[in-house]
């Protein structure tokens, strides 16, 4: 997947929970994706995020904390 | 224990059933007692004791014509007709006597001294009921002289050669049945079964007395209002109207309750048969989803079942630009099982995956997913219902605590305002559509928010209160303000919110909808909807009693899908119309069987019964049934598998029953990812658009070929039965197992039934069911446990599943499709009645007589600025692609809006669709894509490159002797 489809999924979700009440946005953010997106898609996430995350919302750069790391495939 | 047995009878009662006090009566000396309101006919027939009847049946109101069933009462004057009496305390009553029969035979003689005596040959021989009842009443002679020189309806010509003015041809215009007008015996039972049954009123009585005739109002039965849902032919009890399969083969000896496989209603229907030679399909009146009642789909279109481009051998090929080879099922399943765990060692474990079919029975998408989780050990398993009801899955589960829909289908009967968004019930629901029309002729108030004037909005003797006629992306908003209208004008039923909802959350999102900017006024520029329409839509409602939500596609399919789940279960929750009957949210669902394929685990997150797979305690479950580790982690979700195929991590794929090539969006896409993959294995009927990229085709059988069970929109479980043998040899699931096999998996299910013990055994809301279940019950709809001995027809009765309903803030985001100079309309899609999906089944019926291609429906004003006229071709564009079809000029559609089909592979509108998708499931924005439309000559050079593909893809070598 580009780099630019996994940043408009991920912005798309970050939008949804910014919307929110709560603090916790990031912490459900993170959630959603250790939820509902495959290893690979986390691998490439992090190797986005791990590349200066261009394009990322702040949500979701705050939110990769929390994000489950794959294990080396 | 007998109560308990369902009704295999499927004796006509007269008139229908009532609800009522007991009331007590004698017929012919035998005790009766009926509920209030019965006729006499019926409490008669429940006691055995049946009366002779022409005019009535039990699936319309009695109307009294026929003077057949005419008793004697004592204590009252004269012989009154049986069926409009109704029975009271104390009546007593005489089926049979002297002067009744005398009577009876007279009306007998009357009937049949205008009416051929050709019985023999006539194609209702043996299935007439004016034949039957000349036999009951011992008519012996007809002394009213039916000679051809005397006016009758049903002698071509006189004595003289003349021509006899009153005969009328025979109408076989229908490609389905035919009406002969020589039979008739204006009995009225097919007006009145269009009416009452169909609410569709194409039929009438033209003339008085001699000269009365059934009319369609037209030039024929096709050029008619007539939808061919058959409830005329099948009220009818001569041959006037009689399916042109029983005419050609005879009229069937046996019949198999079985469950219609399309549309998400699941109706029941008796596939009637000689041999192995199915005859017709009638709809089944002690299904508890259809009562009877059917469509054109369900009733006729079943004849792709033995077309002649079904694959019946299985094939395989190394390459894709190679001819298909047929081989053995041995050698396709070696061949296959070799290429797919050569794949997983050569890219590994999770580089293969399944999709599931919705059109498949529960244990077959079962067996599916378990392939993948249990033989391939990855959880990379989706489903069609991806791209439709995924969002349902995860609104409703967020806000109610299931993605359950809340109600039955018998519920309608009880509701006051039905809300339909996004949904199209008269044509992709038909039988329910009917069943609502029922229930908004008796009164309903029916509010439609939809971007097109669909039928509801406005045909016969219905009328919506209100249409909200939306620009396309913009449901939230629309849901939105209804809520602040609720909220700010006091309408929210706070006594509901606070016993069953978290107060707390409630009063944030009351403050957050109570916001100016989701009023009507602020909303109108977004959503085109004029505010005063929509605040009363919002106040009939809150205030109309009972209100039920019915949605569809429209919702779900967009980037906002789920938050406009939310948004519904909001509104339903704010006007405590959950958890009764006549109220709920209800998702129609477009496959017979998506509600079953989800609850099976085929999603890559949840094992069946809709737990995620992160949960060791369930795995644990499945762990022990199934003796392998099953991956904690979610799998590959159709959209990503295609995005890892092209990425080059995703090799191999097993299809069953599913054409995503047709069916899902941004068609090139679709095509790059299978084109990237090393094995495609392809399970169906026919070669469909996916099977272009296939290594292995698997012939697939039809849903008359198996045994097993659907799960309809009301979560409702029916049997399907097998009717005849599997023309390719096997069931689909017995193809499945021998692939798991074939790769080193060792199952030995002989029989489905085995297959819904094991999932009783491993998931909680099935633990109740079982096929002798079934049996007993005929159907039942889940949770079906312990507690729950007899189903769930409404769900959140005592609470909602989750505990309290949850209230979720629901904030329009616009979509990033949007219009521009490039691309001004927005195209919205859709079904049409007489086609079912991507069209494989029905394009290969008659039923393409109503629709051989797909139209661009635009409104003239679009049509005028562009030169474009009615049947014009078009050039349809799209930032993903483009298409040509012709155009059809519309005012269902506003200003700024083109709607089309998907039914056919050679217009793809899905070579138009975009790849955005819903936030939270990736479902696809099918409903809204920004497009420009102009005149063409002709199909792009994109379809002509489409055909030529696919043409060379399908050649098929003959098997080596």
């Amino acid at each position: 997947m580009s780099p630019e489809k996994l940043t408009m999924m991920a912005n798309q979700i970050a939008t949804f929970f910014k919307t929110q009440p709560g603090a916790d946005g990031a912490e459900r953010l993170a959630a959603h994706l250790n939820d509902f997106w495959e290893p690979r898609m986390r691998a490439q996430f992090f190797a986005h995020v791990d590349a200066g995350g261009a394009g990322l919302d702040p949500l979701v750069l705050e939110a990769a904390q929390f994000v489950r790391r794959p294990a080396e495939a | 224990m007998k109560d308990f047995i369902i009704p295999w009878d499927d004796k006509d009662m007269g008139t229908p059933a009532k609800s009522g006090k007991p009331v007590h009566l004698t017929i012919d000396g035998a005790k009766v007692t009926v509920p209030e309101g019965t006729s006499v006919m019926r409490a008669a027939a429940e006691a055995g004791l049946d009366i002779p009847k022409l005019c009535a049946s039990d699936n319309l109101e009695a109307f009294g014509s026929c003077r057949l069933c005419v008793v004697e009462i004592e204590g009252r004057r004269g012989t009154p007709a049986s069926c409009t009496t109704p029975v009271h305390e104390g009546m007593v009553v005489r089926t049979q006597s002297e002067k009744l029969q005398r009577m009876r035979k007279g009306v007998m003689e009357l009937y049949i001294s205008d009416h051929p005596l050709d019985c023999l040959t006539c194609a209702a021989n043996g299935d007439c009921e004016l034949q039957d009842m000349a036999g009951v009443v011992g008519l012996r002679e007809v002394r009213y002289d039916a000679a051809p020189e005397k006016a009758n309806h049903f002698a071509t010509r006189d004595t003289s050669g003349q021509p006899n003015p009153e005969w009328l041809p025979k109408d076989d215009s229908n490609p389905y049945f035919t009406y002969d007008p020589s039979k008739c015996i204006v009995c009225n039972r097919c007006v009145r079964a269009c009416e009452e049954v169909q609410g569709t009123f194409a039929l009438t009585i033209e003339g008085r007395g001699f000269d009365s005739r059934v009319s369609v109002g037209a030039e024929n039965f096709l050029e008619s209002d007539c939808v061919s849902c058959g409830a005329c032919v099948q009220a009818c009890p001569t041959a006037t109207l009689q399916e042109k399969s029983v005419i050609e083969m005879g009229v069937p000896q046996r019949s198999v309750v079985t469950t219609c496989a399309y549309c998400g209603v699941g109706c029941s229907f008796k596939a009637e048969l000689n041999g192995d030679q199915l005859v017709r399909m009638v709809p089944w009146k002690h299904g508890k989803a259809n009562r009877g009642h059917s469509c054109v789909k369900g009733r006729f279109a079943y004849g792709y079942a033995d077309h002649p481009d079904r694959i019946l051998k299985p094939m395989i090929r190394e390459r894709i630009d190679e001819p298909w080879q047929e081989v053995s099922w041995e050698e396709a399943l070696g061949f296959a099982a070799k290429k797919m765990r050569g794949i997983q060692e050569a890219y590994g474990q999770k580089s293969i995956g399944v999709i599931t079919s919705s059109r498949c029975t529960n244990e077959e998408t079962y067996l599916v997913q378990k392939l993948a989780r249990a033989v391939f050990g990855n959880n990379n398993t989706d489903t069609c219902a991806r791209v439709c009801h995924s969002p349902t899955g995860y609104g409703l589960g967020q806000t109610f605590g299931t993605s359950a829909g809340t109600q039955d289908f018998d519920s309608v009967e009880k509701t006051d305002v039905i809300v339909v968004i996004g949904a199209n019930p008269t044509d992709a629901h038909p039988v329910f559509g009917s069943r609502m029309k029922k229930r908004l002729r008796e009164g309903a108030k029916l509010i439609v928010i939809d971007p097109r004037k669909i039928d509801l909005v406005k045909s016969a003797h219905i009328a919506a209160d209100h249409h909200l006629q939306l620009r396309p992306g913009t449901n939230v908003a629309v849901v939105s303000a209804l809520a602040h209208v609720i909220v700010t004008e006091g309408l929210a039923d706070e006594a509901y919110i606070r016993e069953r909802c978290d107060w707390d959350e409630y009063l944030s999102y009351a403050e957050f909808i109570s916001d100016e900017r989701h009023s009507p006024e602020a909303t109108f520029v977004l959503t085109g909807v004029d505010p005063d329409v929509l605040r009363a839509a919002a106040r009939t409602f809150a205030t109309g009693g009972n209100g039920a939500i019915y949605y569809g596609l429209g919702v779900t399919e967009h980037s906002q899908g789920s938050t406009t789940v939310m948004g519904i279960a909001n509104l339903a929750m704010l006007t405590g119309n959950v958890g009764r009957e006549g109220v709920g949210v209800n998702p129609l669902r477009g496959q017979n069987n998506v509600q079953g394929s989800c609850d099976m685990g085929s999603f890559p997150h949840e094992l069946p019964g809709y737990r995620h797979v992160k949960g060791a305690e369930v795995r644990e479950v499945f762990q022990k049934a199934w003796g392998v580790e099953i991956d904690p982690e979610p799998g590959l979700r159709i959209p990503n598998m295609l995005d890892a195929a092209v990425d080059g991590t995703f090799k191999g794929l097993y299809c069953q029953g599913e054409d995503i090539l047709q069916s899902d969006p941004d068609t090139k896409h679709v095509s790059a990812g299978l084109a990237a993959m090393e094995c495609v294995i392809v399970h169906d009927l026919f070669l469909n658009e996916t099977a272009n990229y296939a290594h292995v085709f698997l012939p697939g059988s039809t849903f008359l070929e198996k045994d097993g069970t659907f799960t309809n929109a009301e979560r409702r479980i029916n049997r399907v039965r097998e009717v005849m043998a599997p023309k390719a040899g096997y069931a689909d699931w017995e193809v499945t197992q021998l692939l798991a096999n074939a790769m080193g998996a060792n199952w030995h299910y002989t029989h489905p039934a085995q297959i819904m013990e094991e999932i009783a055994l491993t998931t909680p809301s099935f633990a109740g069911v079982s096929y002798d279940v079934l049996e007993e019950k005929g159907s039942v709809q889940w949770p079906c446990n312990e507690a729950h001995p007899d189903g769930t027809p409404l769900m959140h009765v005592d609470g909602f599943v989750r505990g309290k309903g949850r209230f979720i803030v629901t904030e329009y985001v616009a979509t990033e499709e949007k219009t521009g100079p490039r691309f001004p309309l927005l195209l919205t899609t859709g079904r049409i009645l007489s086609q079912y999906n991507v069209g494989a089944q029905t394009r290969r019926t008659e039923n393409s007589t109503w629709h051989q291609e797909d139209v661009l429906e635009i409104h003239p004003h679009d049509a005028e600025v562009r030169g474009v006229k009615e049947g014009d071709w078009v050039r349809l564009a799209s930032r993903s692609g483009e298409t040509s079809l012709r155009a059809k000029l519309s005012e269902r559609v506003s200003p700024g809006v083109v709607y089309t089909t998907f039914h056919h592979p050679d217009t793809q509108a899905n070579v138009i669709t975009t790849d955005f998708s819903d936030w939270a499931t990736n479902c696809p924005e099918y409903k809204v894509t920004a497009v420009q439309v102009g005149l063409s000559n002709g199909p792009s050079d994109w379809q002509e490159r489409y055909a030529a593909q696919a043409e060379q893809s399908r050649r098929i070598l003959p098997a080596a002797e």
